[in-house]
């Protein structure tokens, strides 16, 4: 299954085969009517060809060997832009190929009654439909998306998400879903089917890379729009330098008319081919991109989406902070000792196994050298925590009773005792609180000792990526379950923009909404139930792997790895879809300038020789001047395949700065490479004999 | 439902006509002709109650002894003020070059030996038709045949000149323009 | 030492850009409804209107009924202008006598002044009576030009409303265009004029006896000089103002009494500019950014400068052909030198080719040099000027919303370069408005070559040319370049008075003018229905020298890659052939 994953070489040869194949099938004109650009290149070769046959005939308007190579280069031109787009479809699929592997015909066990030990059939998966319970033993695989209702098992997912760890799958809770054709490794579940055959999660999927259901994104379409304007300007300008020059030739007394050849020539060359061409390839690679970086999209617009994407929604949890809160400070009270309390704590937190409970028994042997003991070795008994005293602790043999919980559940513990919670402490606790800590307190009996500190550890590296998107002018709000003082304080911690606190289902729904009506477009992530309302109403809504049903049928994307901060791959890769097009739409554009150059003095020398002076490449002749034009129009092509299925590489900077640094490549550079690429295809016809 | 715009399309047409077509105009008429009587009626020049000219309109020239203007292309007569009208020759057409060269030789007739360079104004028709200036440069090139012809100094003619030349707005724009007809009207009647 | 040239160009742009700016506050006060002075004093008048052609103007319109408005508004205006031409001889201030005008030249001249457009087929002083010139051409004058600023007004509207259907109403932003706008500008143009030297009277045409005798063509002795007179102050203040440039008197501007001084001239040639200069500022006003405003103001005037040198400079170089016969074109304290054929002796090169840049540039169209006599690519300059669809200041509102088109089509590709669906002005741009921007870049061009190309094939089209060689070519494409960009100004050897050009040309100038104003006013509505969206660091700054220079290569692009081999066959192989010989 891995190969799903892999990077592939670009020119494999069990992708680059086929596509040539392809390319040759795909000149059928159905094909391009909807791409006006390539359709006109397909006529017009057409035409050339018709007027080769009547050249070879002895009635050619120009020699039959110069009518014959325009003509096969616009074929070429042609192929050329077929074979992008098969190149980009065939990594689509021989993925759809390698998941078309997970989906063989298994039998499935149908229960009777939805209960763990009730009788079952075996039938085969494809008549399995929505509804239907079925029960799935160790070794068995998933026959069809569904929802666990019972059990619990490990599941390996490999064959979706290329991850071979096995992952727990269990009913009730945001990791309920199961997806047909993984692999219940250990235990059982029944599950109750949520799709009908041929609308699975891995159908979606297959039919998804393969492009079968690719429809014309927005902006895709505005550029269409675009370019069969240019299409259509240049068409007009092309046709009438007949007539015009029908007319040099009266007014000058002399000349030929210009050839229909080098007309054709002159418009495949203006029209943007190279762009016309690409395009299809570049919205099947940018699809292609996203299954690489694991994530589904449901649709082509919920790419471009992405990119456009200006506020994402961020739960804290998992996706800011790392998953719990840790200690990281003890502070004692008046006249007690630091290491007094770091050991009382540890005391108390030897045999609880929660994170936070771990972290201030290593906290405590970290900083201050306490050695961890066993409980057993202390004759002491763990109290564990409760929902009536709201703490934890544990009691010595020697007779010492430590707890450990949250400040007024201590301080009722101590004024139960006759003590008295300590003033200083109080101030500190606030402080803490104030800080977007957790302060948990520590006694030994009535003598409170002081308080552990505990805090959300703000997850490695993720200020630099906020810092990022924000140069990207994408805001990021981080959703909490928290109160707003410690959320205030852990979003300032990780450089977020705004937090959204004591988070509820509503709240969120409602921020997306206000964000949308403020003209935002709104990147969220999610996989509970609980989130489908508001991955509903994202623009972006990407849902985890793991998550639940609802979550996945909620949101536009599915994250393979479950990775919240998946999010910014997203967005790039929906950013880099967008500049690939832009790009080489403006560099298609650009090199329009050389080609007339080429082949405007060409067209005309002989009506006005004067125009020789535009000549300015020193063409050898006024055929390998127009025979260059059209060989480097479609030569071009080929050498963009890679940049189109690749992209053009994005890197987050501030808009201003990213037109300025694209402009001067793909603007610039379009102006300057075709004069230096015709010129040495004119040199190297001139070597070759090739043209008069 | 949109045929509604009809009438107000009319009605407020008719408004706009009556206010920028007939008020508008009257007004500025009134004005005018109140302050700035001359210039409103085509800056006539009379002499001897009689009128002979205007100071913005050209005259033909083509007497050696009167100061020559510019070429007119108007029809059927040269500096026809009721039909203005330019060569629209452009820069490569024979005729161009061939009116040019009628113009040199009836130069040269007229002033066999003066060999300076002509001057592009003398040999060019204006745009209008109807120009009424030459550049000093081409009145310059003229003084020594008008004093021969008039039997005047070279100096008196250049005074006539000079005190019918216009200099430029603010000494920046447009150029410095020499009136041909008032210097040729001030020619006729000067007396030493 | 810097040239003449150079300060003459330099005064102009700084008086250009110093007077932008109050005017442009001015017309923002204006378009608001804020007090601005003359909107208080003059409000009866605007409620008069209002009440007498029973207007609400409290109501706004949607996209459609507002292009319905003025699409009425326009074509009762060119059927007026038709009828009161074909009826000249028999209605009254026809000092002249001058006869009724024939069907094919009324049609011409009504589409012309109605689309702003202000072709010349006729002849002003022997086709034209008083009172077609005022009833007719100078209403026309008025409201085209109001026209265009009602439309252009509209669609700054749409950036600036949110999530409404409607755009404003037509009749308000016509009338209060013309009154407060038009009207106050060229009642002091007109009188500063009349000063200089213009003509204002409604008296027959004058008789002087002229101090040379000479033989006309048919060898007949004249003595007299019949001067052509007539009410043309009022006339010529607002066709500069107006960008609409149809000439009192054949020549235009270039006609001593339409145009007598240094003066006059500057103040004419500032006139052309002026409108379209300010409502760049104004626009920046009403979005609530100047730096929009001054964007796309510095944008034209990077465009123009350059255009503005090279033609003075073409010009100055004068005629080597002329040079050969021993004739002195070169500048001096005593002549302005350079190529003078087809120029007045008081503007000189200077003055003439900020001229014949100003006018093409905005689609202004009045002359004061004549163009078909420029050098091969001094004359390239207005035509592509007028090629690149005139939206380097152009028509009064209409150069500003093409420009806008042009923005539109900017942003897109800007947005794409930078990953982000575009946005312009905290609205986003999406395929409807990309459709309608499309439109208005696609039509220009098709009509210019679509055009061009059946003149020269016609004999009608070929028959009228005056020049031989490729500058006969040049005038034709100048021709519909000129219709096809609603500006007006002509390669003036070609004989358009005839059915073939006065159709074709009249059919040219139709959709050129309001196949461009109802896509924008579909623009218009379809922005105003958007919401807002806030610019944040990734939205692409359009204020940005950078996106300025973007757009600058847009629409030179668009111009260039679309004309270049119409224009190598025209003024680039002439060029060429006057150098190589």
């Amino acid at each position: 299954m891995d190969t799903l994953h892999k990077s592939k070489s670009l020119f494999e040869p069990s992708i680059v085969g086929p596509a040539i194949i392809d390319s040759i099938k795909k000149l059928d004109p159905r094909h391009h009517i909807k791409n006006p650009v390539m359709f006109v290149v397909l006529v017009g070769s057409i035409f050339t060809t018709g007027l080769y046959i009547q050249a070879l005939l002895g009635h050619g308007e120009a020699p039959a060997s110069f009518i014959l190579s325009i003509t096969l280069w616009l074929w070429f031109t042609l192929i050329f832009a077929n074979f992008s787009e098969a190149m980009a479809e065939g990594r689509g699929k021989a993925q759809a190929a390698s998941l078309r592997k997970a989906r063989k015909d298994i039998l499935a066990k149908k229960l009777s009654k939805p209960e763990h030990g009730s009788a079952y059939e075996k039938i085969p998966a494809s008549k399995l439909r929505k509804q239907d319970i079925v029960i799935v033993e160790a070794g068995d695989i998933i026959p069809m998306d569904g929802e666990i209702i019972e059990g619990i098992a490990s599941v390996d997912e490999s064959a979706i998400t290329g991850e071979s760890a096995p992952v727990i799958r269990e009913s009730g809770g945001d990791r309920s879903a199961v997806t047909g054709g993984t692999r219940v490794l250990s235990d059982w579940i029944i599950v109750r089917v949520s799709a009908n055959p041929g609308e699975t999660f891995l159908d979606h999927m297959i039919a998804m890379v393969e492009g079968a259901k690719r429809q014309k994104t927005p902006n895709e379409i505005a550029l269409s729009i675009l370019l069969a304007v240019f299409t259509l300007i240049f068409l007009l300008a092309t046709v009438t330098l007949l007539p015009f020059s029908i007319y040099s030739i009266t007014s000058a007394g002399h000349g030929a008319q210009v050839t229909v050849t080098v007309l054709v020539a002159l418009l495949v060359c203006l029209i943007p081919t190279t762009i016309g061409g690409l395009l299809p390839a570049i919205g099947i690679a940018g699809m292609d991109r996203m299954i690489q970086a694991n994530v589904i999209a449901t649709s082509g617009r919920a790419v471009e989406a992405a990119g456009d994407v200006d506020v994402l929604l961020l739960d804290k949890t998992g996706t800011v902070t790392l998953g719990n809160r840790q200690a990281v400070s003890f502070i004692p009270t008046k006249n007690i000792s630091v290491k007094a309390l770091a050991d009382a704590a540890q005391l108390a937190s030897l045999s609880d196994e929660t994170p936070e409970g771990r972290s201030v028994v290593i906290l405590a042997k970290e900083k201050y050298g306490i050695r961890e003991r066993q409980i057993h070795e202390l004759n002491a008994r763990f109290i564990p925590f409760s929902a009536q005293t709201r703490m934890s602790g544990v009691d010595l043999g020697d007779g010492r009773q430590i707890r450990k919980g949250s400040s007024d559940a201590i301080e009722e513990y101590v004024k139960k005792l006759d003590g008295s919670f300590p003033e200083d402490l109080k101030t500190e606790i606030a402080s803490i609180a104030r800080n977007g800590g957790t302060p948990l307190v520590v006694t030994e009996q009535k003598n409170v000792l002081g308080v552990i500190q505990l805090k959300d550890v703000v997850k490695g590296g993720i200020k630099e990526r906020f810092a990022e998107l924000r140069s990207m002018g994408i805001k990021t709000i981080m959703i909490t379950g928290d109160n707003p003082l410690t959320a205030a304080a852990i979003a300032v911690e990780a450089g977020m923009d705004d937090f959204l606190a004591q988070a509820t289902p509503e709240t969120k729904l409602k921020l997306i909404r206000d964000m949308q009506t403020g003209g935002r477009l709104v990147a969220m992530t999610g996989d509970g139930t609980n989130d489908a309302p508001a991955l509903a109403q994202a623009d972006v809504a990407v849902a985890m792997n793991t998550g639940t049903q609802a979550a996945k049928e909620a949101g536009n994307m599915i994250d393979l790895d479950s990775n919240p901060t998946k999010l910014i791959e997203v967005v790039k890769i929906g950013k880099q879809l967008l500049i690939t097009r832009g790009s080489l739409t403006t560099f298609s554009i650009s090199n329009d300038i050389s080609k007339y150059f080429a082949i405007i003095p060409a067209a005309f020398a002989g009506t006005y020789p004067a125009l020789k002076v535009l000549n300015i490449m020193h063409l050898a002749t006024p055929e390998s001047a127009v025979l260059s034009a059209v060989i480097f129009n479609a030569l071009i092509i080929v050498f963009l395949i890679p940049l189109a299925l690749r992209g053009v590489k994005y890197k987050p900077m501030p808009a201003n700065r990213l037109l300025r640094d694209n402009l001067l490549v793909y603007g610039v550079g379009g102006i300057i490479a075709p004069f230096i690429g015709i010129k040495l295809i004119d040199m190297i016809l001139v070597a070759l004999n090739l043209v008069r | 439902m949109n045929r509604e715009q009809i009438k107000p399309a009319v009605l407020c047409f008719t408004a706009l006509t009556l206010i920028t077509g007939i008020i508008y105009p009257l007004f500025v008429t009134v004005v005018a002709q109140l302050f700035f009587k001359n210039q409103a009626n085509g800056s006539i020049i009379f002499q001897n109650g009689k009128p002979v000219g205007s100071t913005l309109i050209g005259q033909t020239f083509d007497d050696p002894k009167y100061l020559w203007g510019r070429l007119s292309a108007t029809s059927p007569v040269s500096f026809n003020a009721a039909s203005s009208s330019g060569s629209n020759m452009g820069p490569l057409n024979p005729a161009l070059i061939e009116m040019v060269k009628t113009r040199l030789n009836a130069l040269k007739t007229s002033e066999p030996d003066n060999s300076k360079p002509v001057p592009v104004d003398l040999v060019t028709s204006s745009a209008s038709g109807l120009d009424p200036h030459i550049s000093l440069a081409a009145a310059y090139y003229q003084v020594p045949r008008i004093a021969q012809l008039r039997k005047l100094e070279q100096k008196e003619v250049k005074e006539i000149i000079i005190k019918n030349t216009r200099s430029r707005l603010l000494g920046l724009i447009g150029e410095p323009v020499v009136n041909v007809l008032q210097v040729n009207l001030e020619l006729d009647t000067y007396k030493r | 030492m810097i040239s003449n040239n150079i300060i003459q160009s330099g005064i102009f742009l700084f008086v250009l850009v110093l007077a932008a700016k109050p005017l442009g506050i001015y017309m923002a006060r204006i378009y608001e409804g804020k007090p601005a002075g003359i909107n208080t004093w003059f409000g009866w008048l605007e409620r008069w209107i209002y009440r007498f052609a029973n207007i609400n103007p409290e109501i706004s319109m949607s996209w459609k009924t507002y292009a319905v408005a003025m699409m009425f508004f326009n074509m009762f205006g060119i059927l007026v202008v038709y009828v009161l031409q074909r009826l000249q001889s028999i209605l009254p201030l026809n000092p002249m006598s001058i006869s009724s005008v024939a069907p094919d030249l009324a049609f011409n001249t009504a589409v012309s002044f109605a689309t702003n457009t202000n072709w010349q087929s006729y002849g002003g002083e022997t086709t034209l009576s008083y009172f077609s010139q005022m009833v007719g051409l100078t209403v026309q004058n008025f409201v085209s030009a109001a026209t265009g600023m009602a439309v252009l007004v509209a669609l700054i509207r749409g950036f600036v409303q949110k999530q409404v259907e409607t755009i404003g109403n037509f009749w308000v932003d016509l009338v209060r265009s013309t009154l407060y706008i038009l009207i106050p500008l060229a009642l002091i143009l007109s009188l500063v004029l009349v000063s200089q030297g213009v003509v204002q009277t409604f008296k027959p045409y004058t008789k002087v006896t002229v101090l040379q005798p000479v033989k006309d063509s048919n060898g007949n002795m004249i003595e007299e000089q019949v001067l052509a007179l007539g009410p043309a102050a009022s006339q010529v203040a607002i066709k500069q103002l107006g960008t609409n440039g149809g000439g009192f008197f054949n020549v235009n501007s270039a006609h001593p009494f339409e145009n007598p001084t240094a003066l006059s001239n500057f103040l004419e040639v500032l006139a052309i500019l002026l409108i379209s200069a300010a409502l760049c500022y104004t626009f920046g006003v009403i979005v609530r950014d100047k730096r929009q405003g001054w964007a796309l103001l510095a944008a034209m005037l990077i465009i123009f400068i350059p255009c503005l040198l090279f033609c003075i400079h073409m010009e100055q170089n004068g005629n080597p052909l002329l040079n050969n016969l021993g004739i002195n074109q070169k500048t001096s304290a005593l002549q302005s030198g350079g190529n003078m054929e087809g120029k007045e002796s008081r503007f000189g090169i200077a003055s003439s080719a900020i001229w014949a840049t100003a006018t093409t540039a905005a689609s202004n169209g009045s002359v004061n040099s004549m163009h078909d006599s420029y050098m091969p690519l001094g004359g390239m300059i207005p035509m592509w000027l007028m090629q690149l669809g005139e939206v380097i200041f152009g028509g009064v509102g209409s150069g500003l919303y093409g420009m806008i088109a042009f923005v539109i089509i900017a942003v897109f590709i800007a947005g794409l370069m930078i990953g982000r669906t575009p946005e312009y002005l905290v609205k986003k741009i999406e395929s409807y408005e990309m459709k309608m921007a499309s439109l208005m870049i696609l039509i220009p061009p098709i009509i210019v070559l679509v055009g061009t190309a059946t003149a020269v094939i016609l004999t009608q089209g070929r028959q009228a040319i005056l020049n031989p060689g490729p500058h006969g070519f040049s005038e034709v494409l100048y021709a519909f370049s000129s219709a096809g960009n609603n500006n007006g100004s002509a390669f003036a050897g070609l004989s358009t008075n005839n059915i073939f050009y006065n159709i074709a040309l009249g059919i040219a100038m139709f959709f050129a003018r309001y196949w461009l104003a109802i896509p924008t006013l579909a623009i218009a509505g379809s922005l105003s229905k958007k919401k807002l969206v806030p610019a944040t660091q990734g939205t692409l700054p359009t204020h940005t020298l950078l996106f300025i220079i973007f757009l600058v290569m847009i629409v030179l692009i668009v111009g260039a890659l679309t004309f270049l081999p119409a224009l190598a066959l025209g003024p680039i192989v002439e060029h060429l052939m006057l150098v190589g010989t």
